[in-house]
Order: C-alpha cells, then sequence, then structure tokens
C-alpha cells in the first residue's frame, strides 16, 4: 500500500523532532557565541534564545545535511547586528557587567588574565570580534566562518589577523599598566576597573 | 684556547620579539577557547527548553 497524503504528513512533526533534538544539542554552543560577541551574560542569553526561536520558526528553511551549527550561528549574529542597529549599543564596559561575566574559577592569575582577555575582546571592533571566536574557538574553518560573516574568506582572515594583533597589544599594556607604567587614558581607566574588579572579588 | 670575551651584544638567529610574540598569540588562543567551551560546559538554563517547548505545542496546536 502506497502512503497516503494523510500519513505523509504524520511524518512531519517525526522529521522536526530530530530537528529539535539537533538545536537542543546546539543551545550551549550558541550561549558560548552570543556571551563571548556580547560580553554581557544577560545579555547573551536573551541573544541565544532569539536565535534558537529564529532558527525554530525557520526550520522549513533549512536544509537537512548541511552544517545547522553554522546556520544557527549565522541565525544569532544577525541577529546581533539588528539589535545593535536598533538599540545603538556598543560592547559598554558596566563593571556590574562584567562581575556577572566572570567565569568561575578558583585561579586568581587565571581569572585576571580571562578578564582581561573579556575587555580587550569588548574593545575590538565587533566584526574582527565575531571572526575571532568562529575561527579561534567555535571550531569554523575560515571558509565557514566567511558563509556566517556574509563577507570573502579573505576578508575572514584579514579581520581574525588584525583581531589577534590588537589583542596582543591590549594584554601588552594592560600588564605594563600594571607594572606602573604609564598607558594612554582610555586604556588606564578600562584597565583599572579591571583591577578593581579583580580585588573586589 | 678559549677566550672569555666579554659580551657586549646577544648572539641570537631568532629575534626574542619573534619568539615571545608567538607565545602570547598562543596563550591569547587557549584563553579564548577556555573562555568559550567554559559557557558550552556550563547546564543550558531551563527557560531555553521552555521557550523551545512552547513554540513546538503552540505551532502543533495552529495545524
Amino acid at each position: 500500500m502506497t502512503q497516503s497524503p494523510s500519513a505523509a504528513a504524520a511524518d512531519r512533526p517525526k522529521a522536526w523532532d530530530a530537528f529539535k533534538r539537533e538545536l537542543v544539542a546546539l543551545i550551549p554552543h550558541l550561549r558560548a557565541f552570543a556571551r563571548t560577541l556580547t560580553g554581557d551574560a544577560t545579555r547573551a542569553d536573551d541573544l541565544a534564545q532569539d536565535a534558537m526561536l529564529k532558527a525554530w520558526d525557520a526550520r522549513a528553511s533549512y536544509q537537512a545535511g548541511t552544517n545547522m551549527k553554522a546556520w544557527t550561528f549565522m541565525i544569532l549574529r544577525n541577529q546581533f547586528y539588528s539589535d545593535k542597529r536598533r538599540s545603538w549599543r556598543t560592547a559598554e564596559l558596566d563593571p556590574e557587567v562584567a562581575e556577572r561575566t566572570l567565569v568561575a574559577t578558583d585561579d586568581a592569575e587565571a581569572l585576571i588574565a580571562l578578564d582581561e582577555l573579556r575587555l580587550g575582546l569588548a574593545m575590538l571592533p565587533a566584526e574582527q570580534r565575531e571572526a575571532l571566536i568562529l575561527v579561534g574557538a567555535g571550531g569554523f574553518a575560515y571558509e565557514e566562518a566567511a558563509e556566517i560573516c556574509g563577507c570573502a574568506v579573505g576578508t575572514v582572515k584579514s579581520r581574525v589577523s588584525r583581531a589577534r594583533r590588537a589583542l596582543q597589544a591590549v594584554l601588552a599594556a594592560g600588564a605594563y599598566d600594571r607594572d606602573g607604567r604609564s598607558a594612554s587614558d582610555a586604556m588606564s581607566s578600562i584597565l583599572a576597573d579591571a583591577e578593581r574588579l579583580s580585588s573586589a572579588r | 684556547m678559549i677566550v672569555n670575551r666579554p659580551v657586549d651584544k646577544p648572539n641570537r638567529t631568532t629575534p626574542p620579539a619573534l619568539d615571545e610574540a608567538r607565545l602570547r598569540q598562543q596563550a591569547i588562543g587557549q584563553k579564548l577557547r577556555q573562555m568559550f567551551d567554559a559557557v558550552v560546559n556550563e547546564p543550558v538554563p531551563e527557560d531555553f527548553l521552555d521557550i523551545l517547548r512552547r513554540a513546538d505545542e503552540s505551532d502543533a496546536e495552529g495545524e
């Protein structure tokens, strides 16, 4: 007996169950991408939830067998930029937010280092930050990152290398500042915040 | 005979600054992954699953 239309209709939710399982498995990665992109744990979860719902609503347009992680990351970063355009908000360095965002660790040195990295990330232009996160932590190839960001592979490569150079300079300046040597005014105030946070924990 | 003459210049083939830059880059990469993975390994807050469940249910009612 051939499949009746009603049986085919009954198969649809089953296909979506598989989609849902895959989407649920990606939630931790979406949260990590959002957290490192925004530097704000609360805002990051809002963003990750929006992206998850958008992905669910768009499930019919997802092509099974393609890279679902890359697809959901693309949805998340597009959401991030449209939120940003709407609110005109850049990554602000709010000490309270920074405190919430600290990664729990009992190693004081590692904590300071991680917080400096977070501050350094927040200082990068968003497109450099996202390129570095995708390639340096998200496990994406340059080609995949280019697709997620909707730009050329060469553009991703240059953004990643500029981000690495800038971060290195920021972290090096942080080390100088701790030694009591001078840094630029903006840098000093940002790093003073970092100092206060790391000593106030 | 070995002459112990004063060293006025460090005799290196690789500029130390380059090695240091490479090490710093590795450290940054490691910390970035550590930061990302720490969030990946956090338990997912319940509201994520609740939101998805609600979306799924309201879709099912709509059909």
